[in-house]
């Protein structure tokens, strides 16, 4: 109770209370990860207790590793061509519908604005049922499996790259467009030769969040895979977490989250450098987090 | 952002160009979003084919049959039956959850965006961290830490709490309460950093200088100032905590912890009453709208309470 009264009693100062909380919290977030991917390394099958240090569970095993099972290699396949074709479909299409929001006044727009902001706020489950019953009840013709779950993928992931580069059309402002217009250039030519250059590091910056939310993403997939052979790596996790008899399951896991630090690592350092030379300034890390606190508000 | 002031007629295909320019997507929401919600309706209020029990939509509102929503609010509304135990069972743990998860992220937000000073940039990534690793991988950490012979157990009885290993994962709320609070806590964090950041520290010294005491300056200028903020990470987390079912599936699986997200999972994937699963999504989602219709409207009072 001291403690907390000095917190308030000295606003300017470095309150002890809430570095020792944050530190604590922090460590409370990262330390069972590090843990996770401690066991995926163990000698023996427990994945609870520490067992010496081994590849054995992601290459050196026969038949129970990573690379020798086919349920944990194709899972993280299917991981990664979602994640791709996610990002691949809904970045065009979610920058075409941002300019088209974002400029479009007129009959229509508010409905379409609101539309695409009810997808945010729609619990996966919602969503997941949803296109499962129109898979299997009206648009039969799309099977389930992959493409059931990209369509499901870049449906809830298009609203992040309307908020992403939305929020930068507005900083940046109509007048680049005016003036390309007044120059002479056509509705598309200023659109293309005088916005998109300018939303580029906003472009970038939603691929990562895209292909982070599809790594991520299991209600949809769970509820639009087909069977084993297009389950991705969090299907596999619930599948068999609760009953995995080895640490194969951590060792899939881990891969999984390099290939995500890695590809996300890669379209951060590609976002600072078309974001230095377009000239904007700042913290990177800082804007980078306003820019994922924008996405999810 | 300021009206253009253009010549109608080119105002005219301008307003074309743009909403060509969003019609893709618009029709791919129409398509993947607003039918499939029909399509719910539809198949809430239709039948079941009585030879092969698949579902048999009704496309016609004119001939839509409520026997699905009779059952659901005859769960609902009995005391004492499955949906209502379940249902109550959700609004407990989201509101426990929700209330741990903000007072987690309060505290952690405010230190951040107030004294972060040179470690801002390594403090946000930390808090940026969670966001790249699967929801489902960090479940799959605690299932580690809770077994048996894990690392929770012997911590507790090293320390001296437990005697003997515990079973954490066999159906015990505060497994699962723990689970929802790991999982979302950091999609709270966010915003609220995000709004505690832009708070002028002037409007602070303004409140000193006129005399409140620090306790004052904050509990009179900084937190109603961020009562936005605090509904939105609020609203942000309580949302999908609604729908979830993995969290107590694989920190608990017993059904004395089955949630709605449980319930609509097994009606929808697990066979003969789907009607019954549509028509239980519908009316979560009519919930989860008077749950967003209350935080609009408290949001707007907020606003125009710091208005003046």
């Amino acid at each position: 109770m001291r403690r907390f009264r000095e917190w308030f009693a000295n606003p300017w100062g470095r309150p002890r209370f809430l570095v020792a909380f944050t530190a604590l919290y922090l460590a409370w977030s990262i330390v069972p990860i590090l843990v996770a991917i401690r066991f995926s390394f163990n000698e023996g099958r427990s994945r609870s207790t520490s067992q010496g240090w081994s590849l054995r569970w992601y290459t050196g095993d026969p038949d129970l590793s990573v690379l020798s099972d086919p349920t944990m290699y194709t899972a993280l396949l299917q991981s990664l061509r979602l994640a791709a074709i996610a990002v691949l479909v809904t970045v065009p299409l979610g920058v075409a519908l941002a300019i088209g929001l974002t400029r479009w006044r007129g009959r229509g727009s508010g409905t379409a604005r609101g539309v695409s902001l009810a997808t945010l706020v729609t619990p996966e489950i919602v969503m997941g049922t949803a296109l499962l019953l129109v898979f299997v009840n009206l648009l039969t013709f799309i099977q389930l499996g992959t493409i059931a779950q990209a369509i499901g993928h870049i449906t809830f992931s298009l609203v992040f790259v309307v908020i992403i580069v939305r929020g930068r059309l507005l900083a940046i402002g109509p007048q680049y467009e005016e003036a390309a217009r007044d120059l002479g250039a056509s509705q598309l030519q200023a659109v293309r030769l005088a916005l998109l250059p300018m939303l580029v590091p906003a472009i970038v910056a939603s691929g990562i969040i895209v292909f982070a939310i599809s790594m991520d993403d299991f209600v949809i997939s769970n509820f639009l895979s087909s069977g084993t052979s297009t389950d991705t790596v969090p299907v596999r996790i619930y599948a068999t977490g609760r009953t995995a008899p080895t640490p194969a399951l951590n060792a899939l896991a881990t891969v999984t989250l390099a290939f995500t630090i890695v590809i996300a690592l890669v379209g951060f350092l590609l976002w600072r450098v078309v974001r230095a030379t377009r000239g904007q300034t700042g913290s990177t890390a800082r804007e980078f987090a306003a820019l994922d606190a924008e996405t999810i508000r | 952002m300021s009206d253009t002031t253009e010549p109608v007629s080119a105002a005219q295909t301008g307003r074309r160009f743009w909403a060509g320019l969003a019609l893709p997507g618009i029709a791919w929401l129409a398509v993947f979003f607003v039918l499939p919600f029909y399509v719910i309706l539809c198949v809430a209020f239709g039948t079941v084919d009585p030879i092969f029990q698949t579902p048999a939509p009704e496309w016609s509102p004119l001939r839509w049959n409520t026997s699905a929503f009779e059952f659901v609010f005859e769960g609902l509304f009995t005391s004492g039956a499955a949906f209502q135990t379940v249902f109550l069972r959700t609004l407990a743990y989201v509101t426990i959850a929700t209330v741990i998860s903000l007072l987690i992220a309060y505290p952690v937000a405010y230190y951040v965006a107030r004294y972060g000073g040179r470690w801002k940039g390594l403090l946000l990534a930390g808090l940026i961290a969670p966001f790249f690793i699967s929801y489902l991988m960090r479940m799959l950490a605690w299932i580690n830490l809770l077994q048996d012979d894990g690392w929770v157990n012997d911590v507790l009885i090293w320390v001296g709490i437990l005697d003997a290993p515990r079973n954490w994962l066999d159906g015990r709320a505060s497994s699962v309460i723990l689970g929802l609070v790991y999982g979302y806590v950091p999609f709270m964090i966010l915003p609220l950093y995000a709004f505690l950041d832009r708070i002028d520290t002037s409007l602070l010294e303004a409140a000193r200088d006129l005399g409140a005491s620090p306790f004052q300056a904050f509990s009179m200028v900084t937190l109603p100032l961020s009562m936005p903020a605090i509904l939105a990470g609020v609203v942000i987390i309580a949302l999908p905590m609604f729908g979830d079912y993995y969290t107590p599936d694989l920190l608990s699986g017993a059904p004395q912890t089955s949630l709605i997200g449980n319930q609509v999972n097994l009606y929808i994937r697990g066979g003969q009453q789907i009607p019954v699963g549509a028509a239980l999504v519908v009316v979560l989602m009519l919930f989860l709208t008077v749950l967003m219709g209350y935080y609009l409207y408290a949001t707007a009072r907020a606003q125009r309470r710091l208005g003046g």
